[in-house]
């Protein structure tokens, strides 16, 4: 059982058909997430990252629709499953935390009816033992006087303090996978720093995997064991922290580290960009989609989609220009 | 010693919020702020969400009417004068390329808006002239003028945000929070963007954003402010590498890195609790709830901005016991 990972994805395509035409949001996505591990997808605005997510915990809205590939979590098939079937394993093995805790929590029902309601569904705790058990919950993420906040509205707490119930609900059944969608945009640096340490400390206390979704480079860097680096609906490059950032292949990759300006350089140092602007999704590129705002763009780019080179058993990039490096390099090989 | 265009004194800007039976109520937003900007320099501002940065830098423009306090603008008194004419030297980029141009006007009307209020542009020709020149600037071209703002992505429309502060040929822009609503990679254009504005125009920013290494990468100087309080202000690297206040220390710190060995390795000081509400803000020192150095004193009395070395200015009562 333990050859099995927990979460994998394999080949998943997901289009939105909107009045426009059909939007690619997924374009043959393929990862694999081993029990306990923390991965990392970063990427910009409509690379795809919340979509992959959104699709594991079956919650892909109209006008989206899975057109193909497979989703295994857990020995379910979730890309088959019924959306009542789905409902049993939502909240129970996997569960997800919003960028916006303003908004993703019901303002209407207090915070202890929210997580009651998670508690109430799943198992058969009776009343009483549901709220003992958010009572433990809230302490548990940190949250003073659990008791008096349970009875409390969710516009009576601030955003960090939000944040953290809806780590509780996320929590409340011990899921074996956690999607965390941009948890801390949203939120101040000095809560943010609060966030992330609680979550790391909660992963190990209770074992789950995590899958953090976020555009911001600083937060994967420290927290996650693998980097997945999405662009136009594709993972471009996966690897360890290591390797995306000491050694990264691909050029969006390069590009996304030197757009950064770095906190602890003495020098003033000009920042390089990615020039161009994002791909529009509606009309993308025929062949790599980032090849109009790549560099070192060959013709082989504008035509053909990029297969992935494999530099060691878990960092990959999809560029031609590895692919031609790899090629001469067992050209090379081959004479001597 | 270089020449001080903005000069603010004890700046305060205080929101009404309604009042019980005898006491109105106050969001003291900015609260007794004092800081100058030197011609042709970058002063940064940074600091947590409703900290005051942005209402210092509006009313810095007299977008708001300051309750106390005084503005300076090359030499003279601003607080309560006509500004027409200031609005001219004196620009604003806004946060959200989304909310702050209007739908209905092509980029040429919104380019072209402040030159007509000006009476910049003698005639119909030489508009044109100017605001394909300003499109031009912001590395858009002349097929964009004719377009509407729904037709451009963020980092274009923010563009198109800055191509219209600079139409008047301002001498000052405030860049309230101008890329924060951008992707990384379109970030880095526009940092370069405004970089390189500086450089031929001759402008003098107001760089405000909650982005650290945004603003260290950008300014000459930074300010870090805390519940409507400057807490600390000195030369970037000074800010950055010797910082003095423990706020400015525990925001240096909870930045993530994007290096995994540099954060593996480094150490977070994580600040407890969360920011305290500005109606009812702490007595004394402001950040004394959540410092972990507070003693009895910062209860009691509010320490002073003061200037601890040349140029680098903190508020804290046992800076000596924390560094």
């Amino acid at each position: 059982m333990s050859n099995q990972p927990l979460l994998n994805i394999e080949h998943l395509r997901l289009s939105f058909f909107t009045p426009a035409g059909e939007v690619k949001a997924l374009n043959d996505v393929s990862f694999q997430l081993e029990q306990g591990d923390v991965l990392g997808i970063v990427g910009e605005s409509g690379s795809g990252k919340s979509v992959t997510a959104y699709s594991i915990m079956g919650l892909t809205a109209y006008p989206g629709r899975i057109v193909g590939g497979e989703i295994h979590f857990n020995g379910h098939e979730i890309h088959k499953m019924t959306e009542k079937e789905m409902r049993s394993i939502r909240g129970k093995e996997v569960s997800i935390i919003f960028q916006d805790p303003m908004t993703s929590l019901n303002p209407v029902y207090t915070i202890g009816n929210q997580i009651c309601e998670v508690i109430r569904l799943h198992t058969n705790k009776t009343k009483e033992q549901a709220h003992a058990r958010a009572v433990e919950l809230l302490s548990l993420v940190g949250i003073n006087e659990p008791e008096r906040r349970l009875k409390q509205y969710p516009h009576e707490l601030s955003g960090g303090m939000r944040q953290r119930v809806m780590i509780a609900i996320a929590l409340a059944c011990e899921p074996k996978l956690l999607i965390a969608d941009e948890p801390t945009t949203a939120l101040d640096v000095t809560i943010q720093a609060q966030i992330l340490e609680l979550m790391m400390e909660l992963k190990k206390k209770i074992g789950m995997s995590i899958i953090m979704i976020t555009h911001d480079l600083g937060v994967v860097s420290n927290m996650c064991d693998k980097i997945a680096v999405m662009y136009a609906g594709k993972i471009v490059e996966y690897g360890t922290a290591d390797d995306i950032f000491y050694n990264p292949q691909h050029e969006y990759t390069r590009g996304l580290l030197t757009s950064i300006p770095k906190l602890n350089a003495t020098e003033h140092e000009r920042l390089v960009p990615i020039e161009g602007q994002p791909v529009d999704l509606l009309n993308p590129p025929a062949g790599c989609p980032f090849a109009p705002r790549c560099k070192s763009c060959m013709k082989i780019c504008l035509r053909e989609m990029p297969p992935y080179t494999h530099f060691s058993e878990d960092h990959y990039s999809a560029c031609w220009l590895t692919q031609k490096k790899e090629f001469e390099a067992r050209k090379g090989g081959d004479r001597t | 010693m270089s020449e001080k265009l903005i000069e603010v004194e004890h700046l305060k800007q205080y929101f009404d919020v309604g009042s019980s039976m005898f006491k109105k109520k106050y969001v003291k937003a900015v609260d007794d702020v004092s800081f100058f900007i030197n011609k042709g320099e970058t002063l940064g501002l940074v600091g947590e969400s409703g900290c005051g940065k942005t209402t210092t830098g509006r009313t810095l423009l007299r977008l708001y009417k300051p309750t106390g306090g005084k503005i300076i603008y090359d030499g003279k008194d601003i607080t309560n004068v006509d500004m027409l004419p200031y609005r001219r030297k004196m620009q604003i980029v806004f946060q959200d390329p989304y909310a702050s141009l209007d739908p209905r006007m092509t980029v040429a009307d919104i380019v072209g808006e402040p030159l007509d209020i000006h009476k910049l542009a003698a005639t119909k020709k030489e508009r044109e002239e100017i605001i394909i020149e300003m499109l031009r600037r912001v590395g858009l071209n002349s097929e964009h003028a004719n377009r509407y703002p729904h037709e451009f992505s963020g980092g274009q429309r923010q563009r198109i945000g800055i191509a219209r502060a600079l139409a008047v040929r301002p001498e000052f822009i405030v860049c309230d929070e101008p890329v924060s609503a951008l992707d990384v990679s379109i970030q880095a254009q526009v940092v370069n963007m405004f970089e390189d504005l500086q450089e031929s125009m001759g402008l003098t920013y107001l760089f405000i954003a909650h982005d650290l290494s945004i603003v260290k990468h950008i300014s000459n100087r930074i300010g870090v402010m805390y519940l409507g309080k400057l807490v600390e202000l000195a030369d970037s690297n000074e800010v950055i590498f010797h910082s003095l206040h423990p706020y400015t220390k525990s925001l240096i710190s909870a930045i993530p890195i994007a290096d995994p060995k540099t954060s593996r390795a480094s150490k977070r000081i994580v600040l407890q609790g969360d920011v305290p509400s500005p109606l009812n803000p702490p007595s004394g020192c402001r950040f004394r709830t959540r410092c972990p150095y507070a003693t009895e004193l910062c209860a009691q009395k509010e320490p002073e901005f003061r200037e601890v070395s040349s140029g680098h200015y903190a508020a804290c009562h046992h800076l000596d016991k924390i560094n």
